[in-house]
Order: C-alpha cells, then sequence, then structure tokens
C-alpha cells in the first residue's frame, strides 16, 4: 500500500514536465524502483531488470566477476534447472540476453504482454534464488575465455583499446576491462561469483523497467507479487578509487604484424553528468559533435576532405557515466600518411578549434540533430528502457532523462567552448598508435 | 561499453528473411501512385516521424567483375553531393533537417532509407529524390569515398570475420559473381572510374526493380504524390541483364587460411533453400532446432552450453536471390577446432538421421510463431519488413498466413528436409586461424 502511494505521488510529479518518454515511476518498500514506459502500438512487452553494479565495482584481482556472474545467472535456481531460463523463455516465444558494463548488469527478456508475469516471476526467483552446479561454473568460465579471445585477443585494434584505457585510469576501475584480464578470469571461482551476487544482488540495488502493450497500474501490481516478498540487502555504497590528477601526457604504441591499417586514437579524462564538473558534461555532447560527430565536423572537413590526410576522423563522448570518464578523439590515415603526419594535423584542428571557436550554425546544427535523435529515441520499444537502465545505475534520475531535450537547448556557445577548454587539455591525455611490426 | 552474453553477429544478415513477419493487428496499405509506383505503408501516427526503406533488385551481382565494388561505391557517393548541392552542402542540409539516409549494395539489392520528422517530411523526399536522380560523382568526393574503401579492405585482411567469409564464398562461387565480395578489391577498386559510377546509377537503378515500404506518420493520400515526386524520375527499365541460378560447390572440404590469433573462426556451410521452395518452413523450423535458437539450440548446448567450446556457435539458412546456402559458424581456440568440428559434425549427422522430436517441433513453432511480434518495435525495422515480404512475393496477406505455415509443418517434413539439407560430409570448412591438429591446404 505504502508502495502504491509512492508510486500515484510521482505520476502526479511527472504530468508537469514537457518531457521526453514520459515514464510512470514508483517503488516498493523493500527499495526496488520501478519505471514504466507505455507504448500502445505493438502487442509487445520488454521487462528488464538493472542492478547498479558493474565491473567497476568488482573486488580487486577478480576482475570479470561481475560478467561472470552475469553468465552464471542462466544457470539455474531452485525451481529452474541448469540452462532453463532461456530455454523458458523461448518456449514462450519471447527472446532474452544479459549485458554487463563497469557501471550496470542488465537482464531483459522480451515477449508477447501476455507473457510479463510469467518472466517477471523467473527473473524474480533468480534475484534470491541461484543454485550453482560446480561443473557449470567450470565450464562457463570457458565460454568467456572464448569470448575474451574473440572481443579482445584476436583484435589488435581491441587491445590497443584494452592498453589505452589501462593508461587512461592508473586508480579507477574504469582501467580493467569489463570482460577481465585473462589471468583473473582463469582464477575466477565459483565463491567469488556467488559472494558477489549475495553482496549485490537484491530489490534495493536494482530497477525494474517494463516497456510496451501495458499499464503502469498492471506492472506495479505484478512487482508486488513477484518482487514484493525479496528482503533488503545491506549492499554497500558506491565508492570506487579516483583518479590523481593527471599532469603528464601518456602515449601507448601497439605494434603487431597482423596490423595493415595504421590508427591514431587519443582520450582526455571526462566528467559526466555524475561526476566531476558535471555542469561541462551537456555543452561537452555538443563540442563532441561540432568538432568530430559526423562528415559536416571540423575534424571531418579538415583532414578528411580538405587535407585528404585521413579516411576518417571523429570524436565522441558519453556524458552518461557513474564517474569521470573519456573524450574519446580517432583518426585513421589515408594510404601513404604516417601517424605522425596524422596527429599533427588533428592537434592543428584541436588548436585552432579551442582558439577560434565554432560558428553559430554549427551549435545550431549539432543541437537539431541531438534533439531529433530523442524524438527517433522513442521509436523503438528497446531504446527507452535501455536509456533509463543506463542513466539510472549511473547516478541520474528520471527528471535528467526527461529534460535532456530542455538542457540541450539551454547550452550556449560559452558554456560549450568552456567544457571544450577545460577537457581538451594535453596534460590530461592519453594518445595511442595501432601501428604495423617492423 | 557493455557485454552481452550472447553476441548475434554473421547470421543477422540473414534474421531478416528468417523472420519475414508482422502482428495481425498491423494494417498494410497498398498504395499506387498516379504514375504507377507501388508502395506499402503500415500507418502509425503516435510518434511524428516517418521511415521509409526501399530496393533495388540486383546489386552487386550486376557489377562489371573487373570493376567489383561499384555498387558499393555508389551507395557511399549518393548523399555526397546531387543536383546543385556539392557534398557539404547535401551534408549539411541532411543535418540541418535531422534527416537520415542511407544506402547500401548487398549480394541481391541496392538499398536505401529515409527517416525523417514529419515536419520536414516534403524537403526530406525531396533529398531522396536528389540522391537517387542527380547524382554529381565530383571527383573530389569519389577520391575521398575511395580512399574510405581501399582502408576499410586493408582493416578487413587482419579481421579474421572477414577473412572467413570471403574465402568461403569465393571457394564456393568460383566464377559466379557470388563469389566476388560485395565491396571489391583493393584493385577493382583502384579500377572504377566517375563514369563506372553513373553507368551503374542509370542502368541498375530502376522503377521495375524497386520496392517500397513505408512506417509512420503519413497516409497513403499525402504518399501517392510524393512516390511520383522522388521515384518518378528514374528510368523505368533496367537495362543490366540479371545473373543466373547457382548452386555452392562445397566439395572441397577443409581450407585452412594460416593467422596468428589465438582463436580460430570457422565458417562451415553447404547447399540450402530458396526462399520459394516449398520446404523451406519445414528447414527454417529444422534450422532453429538445429542452430538458430539462440540460447535454445542444439549446436548451442552441445558446444557452448555442456563443453564450454566457444562464446558463439549458430548456423541459418541464407537464401539469396539465385542460389539457396546454408551456412554456420563457430569460434574456438586453436587447440579445440578439431573437437569443436567433430562434436557441429555429429549434430549434424545426427539431426539429418533422425529428425527432431515432438517436443523440439512444439518448442520451434511456439518460438516462431510468438516471437515475431517483436519484429515490430520499430518503424524502421517494419518498413524494412514491408520491402522483404515483396521482394519474396510472400503476399500482402502474409503476416496472416504466416501461423499456418509454420503449424502445417510434421516430423515428416522436418526429416525429408533434413536428408536433403543437412550433409556434413559435403560441407566446405574454412577455418582463419593456426588450428591444431586439422590438415592444412586442402
Amino acid at each position: 500500500m505504502l508502495a502504491l502511494l509512492a508510486f500515484a505521488t510521482a505520476v502526479a510529479g511527472e504530468a508537469m514536465s514537457a518531457g521526453l518518454f514520459h515514464p510512470k515511476v514508483g517503488s516498493l518498500a523493500n527499495g526496488l524502483r520501478i519505471v514504466v514506459i507505455e507504448d500502445h502500438r505493438a502487442p509487445v512487452v520488454t521487462h528488464m531488470v538493472w542492478y547498479r553494479v558493474g565491473a567497476a565495482d568488482e573486488p580487486p584481482g577478480k576482475s570479470g566477476i561481475a560478467h561472470f556472474l552475469e553468465h552464471l545467472m542462466f544457470k539455474g535456481t531452485t525451481k529452474v534447472g541448469s540452462g532453463g531460463f532461456s530455454k523458458i523463455v523461448a518456449r514462450n516465444g519471447g527472446r532474452d540476453n544479459a549485458f554487463t558494463s563497469h557501471d550496470y548488469t542488465g537482464y531483459y527478456q522480451n515477449v508477447a504482454r501476455d507473457k510479463l508475469d510469467l518472466v517477471m516471476s523467473l527473473e524474480a526467483d533468480r534475484m534470491v534464488n541461484l543454485r550453482l552446479d560446480p561443473e557449470d561454473v567450470e565450464t562457463e568460465r570457458e565460454v568467456i575465455l572464448e569470448e575474451r579471445r574473440s572481443r579482445t585477443d584476436n583484435k589488435p585494434s581491441a587491445q590497443l583499446s584494452e592498453a589505452m584505457h589501462a593508461t587512461q585510469f592508473m586508480a579507477h576501475p574504469y582501467g580493467i576491462p569489463v570482460i577481465g584480464w585473462q589471468h583473473e578470469i582463469e582464477a575466477l571461482s565459483r565463491e567469488d561469483a556467488l559472494a558477489f551476487y549475495r553482496t549485490y544482488y537484491a530489490p534495493n540495488n536494482a530497477i525494474l523497467i517494463v516497456a510496451g502493450d501495458v499499464t503502469a497500474e498492471q506492472v506495479m501490481a505484478l512487482a508486488e507479487t513477484h518482487y514484493g516478498g525479496i528482503p533488503r540487502a545491506d549492499t554497500p555504497a558506491r565508492r570506487r578509487p579516483q583518479e590523481p590528477p593527471q599532469l603528464a601526457a601518456r602515449r601507448v604504441e601497439l605494434r603487431d604484424a597482423r596490423v595493415n591499417q595504421a590508427d591514431l586514437r587519443r582520450s582526455y579524462l571526462a566528467p559526466s553528468r555524475s561526476a566531476g564538473e558535471t555542469r561541462h558534461a551537456v555543452p561537452l555532447s555538443l563540442f563532441a559533435e561540432m568538432l568530430g560527430g559526423g562528415t559536416t565536423s571540423r575534424l571531418y572537413q579538415e583532414l578528411v576532405v580538405k587535407r585528404k590526410l585521413a579516411a576518417s576522423a571523429g570524436a565522441y563522448y558519453s556524458a552518461t557515466n557513474l564517474d569521470r570518464r573519456t573524450f574519446s578523439l580517432y583518426v585513421t590515415p589515408s594510404p601513404g600518411v604516417t601517424v605522425t603526419a596524422a596527429e599533427q594535423a588533428m592537434d592543428e584542428v584541436l588548436a585552432a578549434v579551442l582558439r577560434d571557436g565554432f560558428e553559430a550554425a554549427e551549435l545550431a546544427r549539432s543541437r537539431t540533430g541531438m534533439l531529433a535523435a530523442a524524438i527517433y529515441a522513442r521509436d523503438s520499444l528497446f531504446t527507452s528502457p535501455r536509456i533509463f537502465g543506463d542513466a539510472l545505475t549511473s547516478g541520474l534520475t528520471v527528471e535528467q532523462v526527461e529534460g535532456w531535450p530542455d538542457e540541450v537547448r539551454a547550452v550556449t556557445m560559452e558554456q560549450v567552448m568552456a567544457a571544450g577548454r577545460a577537457v581538451l587539455d594535453p596534460r590530461r591525455s592519453v594518445t595511442g598508435l595501432l601501428l604495423p611490426e617492423g | 561499453m557493455s557485454l552481452s552474453r550472447l553476441l548475434i553477429g554473421l547470421p543477422l544478415l540473414g534474421l531478416l528473411w528468417l523472420y519475414p513477419a508482422i502482428a495481425g493487428a498491423t494494417e498494410i496499405q497498398r498504395v499506387r501512385s498516379p504514375g504507377g509506383i507501388t508502395a506499402w505503408l503500415v500507418r502509425e501516427p503516435t510518434i511524428p516521424l516517418i521511415s521509409v526503406s526501399f530496393s533495388f533488385a540486383g546489386g552487386a551481382t550486376l557489377d562489371d567483375p573487373r570493376r567489383k565494388g561499384t555498387a558499393n561505391m555508389v551507395s557511399g557517393l549518393l548523399d555526397e553531393g546531387a543536383g546543385g548541392l556539392d557534398s557539404l552542402a547535401f551534408q549539411t542540409r541532411l543535418e540541418e533537417l535531422a534527416v537520415r539516409l542511407s544506402f547500401d549494395a548487398d549480394r541481391d539489392s541496392f538499398t536505401g532509407g529515409l527517416r525523417t520528422l514529419t515536419e520536414n517530411r516534403d524537403a526530406a523526399f525531396d533529398l531522396l529524390r536528389l540522391a537517387l536522380t542527380k547524382p554529381r560523382f565530383d571527383g573530389v568526393a569519389v577520391e575521398r569515398i575511395r580512399r574510405q574503401i581501399i582502408t576499410g579492405l586493408k582493416e578487413d585482411q587482419e579481421n579474421p570475420n572477414a577473412v572467413v567469409g570471403r574465402t568461403w564464398f569465393a571457394m564456393a562461387f568460383k566464377d559466379h559473381p557470388y563469389a566476388l565480395p560485395t565491396r571489391g578489391s583493393q584493385d577493382s577498386v583502384a579500377a572504377i572510374t566517375a563514369d563506372d559510377l553513373r553507368s551503374f546509377v542509370a542502368s541498375a537503378l530502376a522503377r521495375d526493380r524497386l520496392t517500397i515500404g513505408v512506417v509512420g506518420d503519413i497516409g497513403a493520400a499525402e504518399l501517392a504524390p510524393l512516390l511520383d515526386a522522388t521515384f518518378g524520375g528514374l528510368p523505368e527499365s533496367t537495362e543490366r541483364t540479371m545473373i543466373g541460378e547457382t548452386a555452392p560447390v562445397t566439395d572441397a572440404g577443409l581450407k585452412v587460411v594460416e593467422m596468428e590469433i589465438p582463436q580460430s573462426r570457422v565458417m562451415f556451410g553447404a547447399a540450402g533453400l530458396k526462399r520459394d521452395d516449398p520446404d523451406w518452413y519445414a528447414a527454417y523450423v529444422l534450422n532453429y532446432v538445429l542452430g538458430g535458437g539462440g540460447f535454445a539450440s542444439r549446436l548451442y548446448d552441445e558446444v557452448r552450453e555442456k563443453r564450454g567450446l566457444a562464446y558463439s556457435v549458430y548456423s541459418y539458412l541464407y537464401p539469396l536471390d539465385h542460389a539457396g546456402i546454408h551456412l554456420g559458424g563457430v569460434g574456438t581456440q586453436n587447440g579445440r577446432v578439431a573437437e569443436a568440428l567433430t562434436v557441429i559434425r555429429q549434430q549434424f549427422a545426427k539431426a539429418r538421421d533422425e529428425g527432431i522430436n515432438a517436443d523440439e517441433l512444439a518448442n520451434a513453432k511456439t518460438f516462431l510463431n510468438g516471437s515475431f511480434p517483436l519484429r515490430l518495435t520499430s518503424s524502421g525495422r517494419i518498413a524494412r519488413l514491408l520491402v522483404a515480404i515483396q521482394r519474396e512475393n510472400l503476399g500482402i496477406d502474409y503476416f496472416d498466413r504466416r501461423p499456418e505455415l509454420i503449424n502445417a509443418v510434421t516430423l515428416a517434413d522436418v526429416k525429408r528436409v533434413a536428408k536433403r539439407l543437412l550433409r556434413p560430409e559435403k560441407m566446405l570448412v574454412v577455418v582463419v586461424g593456426k588450428p591444431v591438429g586439422l590438415e592444412a591446404g586442402e
């Protein structure tokens, strides 16, 4: 009853904002947060549970345990046999999967609306009743080592990314790959997984997100039935080691006989909407767009179109991270152009932009693009729940997600330039080179 | 970055064809313009946007083999300057309107898509018209896109997934256009001239091979004149001859391409079924049970779940316009490739000899029918499905008939098609890596 009251209040509050996805929000007495995005275009729903725990919350020396546990969550409970979860979902015409990042671990099922009750009962069951057969753990570790080979060890470019993150983050665990270091994966045990599970998998550390052809009232009632009886856990606060001030530029060079095409990348330590100088985060998104977001951007026009030094060039930045993360640049040199020449040209573009700024028309176009992207995001049933899950596990609120278009509209050129100048400081950079051997 | 429990890579290409379906609730209208251009439309006014998808049959098979990659290069250049707008002006206009325009070439078709907010509808369709009918192919833009393609081709050489696919198709289709990669080779791309690009547009992008799907905030009366305005300037008929029927030759058995990587990438396959084959649905059910069912297939159980041999293992039907193929893939550390292949071959042989059981058949039907509305979850996806259904002549009532077609499949049908489809001893297996215990070469 208490929960329903909280729900009603939240709904009333929500109606006042101009908003974007117009979610309805609530919570259960055990602390489970609930977000519902009603969308009645097709008779389907997506049901997601996001835990506020990711690879950056792992104990030292146990890299990969968040992701390993994510795989093991499909290995059965007191009620469902090993591998049974996904098979039950499939036998009910649904699709399921799960994902792990540095800041979150998420599970979802896409099903016909009349199967919501079923998948909720399954997801609630494995929030508390996980049972792990030691043999399943051994086999799944092999699967994850294969996954690591596929994603990273088979690809020099992915190995360079891993090395750059490790170099950018000397203290913060964003420097450790989500999948884990191979030697640490090899040593992860069943007990490690269960300890991590018991510590972090609890309703007060989870967010339930349902989008689709269902009403918020229906979701609340079902959530109370399935999740309402699960007790809270004493989940630790998320305090990760933070980076010391970076005073010196760092460089990483990966040479590999497999490389045919050289590559240049750079990252800078950057604030997010949740950490560091948060006021820079939204302006920095617009800065990234104008600097290197598309074919009319400065980097592309200067390096690819005018000077023909590069086949591609750009910049990207995500404002949604629990802690400070990175602002990134990349340049793929044209045939016959050295990475040194490409780097020099890239630095010239950066210097010119930081000195002279952008034109008003560039800011207007970037703003138009971002506002349109917010409307396009409403088109896919699966996009909005991902946006909320990402935001709510990264220290943001529902109001901040809904307020994104207003924030983008309000950004001034002065704020954009202040953000760019604050972040693109060479002393806080990591430059990475991918080169053929020799 | 976020990792998924299962990353579905290669088969996506095939999946569009495996799930050509839409919910019964979705109403499709056939819109015929005054000028005789047809599009299928699903009106969805909830969100103020419109998605358009279109396809010209032929695609990269219409390339001159010495200039392979022409269709692909055209797809990279149509939005790089058209009419009175040079590349920068055209791209700037797209950004000002927040219009997303895309073109792509695959083995059988030249495809494109448009997404616009309703408020910019007419301007967006006009940019599409310009791109299709008045592309400029300015020298600087052509050289820039050529540079990008060649750079991508160089990167492919170090990408085992790209190498395994290229090698499989080159060996299976020999002198047929399907043997050649859509993006061509560094040499063939270097040889393409602006005249080749213009000639491709003039002779391969015509109304007689055009299929259109539209979804979103637009009605039939508004769409009809836009169809004429946008596509009416295209030539009426295609001047290039379509290629003939073929089938993959997979007797070569095993091919190892050495690469210094810790995990071998493997592609295996043989002749499959075309989409209009009477046994299509039986094959579709069979493949779901064998290797198509995500976390619920025999290959997944035997290779990943029981033995930890791979992160991804799958099979899929790949029905081209002029050949049917049944393909699969797996990635396994070099020391265990032989074991993984043995397990996969055993599973193929078992399904060929015994078919599937009644439970598997029932589960496959429930999934294939129940999951199909999940494909209707964005306007772009629905628009692409409308095109696929038209291209395969499945009929405007296909969504209603599809459950019956799947439910009609019997155990005997699956057994019959299994004998025809599954020939583990005839598969062409390409391995890229440093596999241990496999005979190298052929």
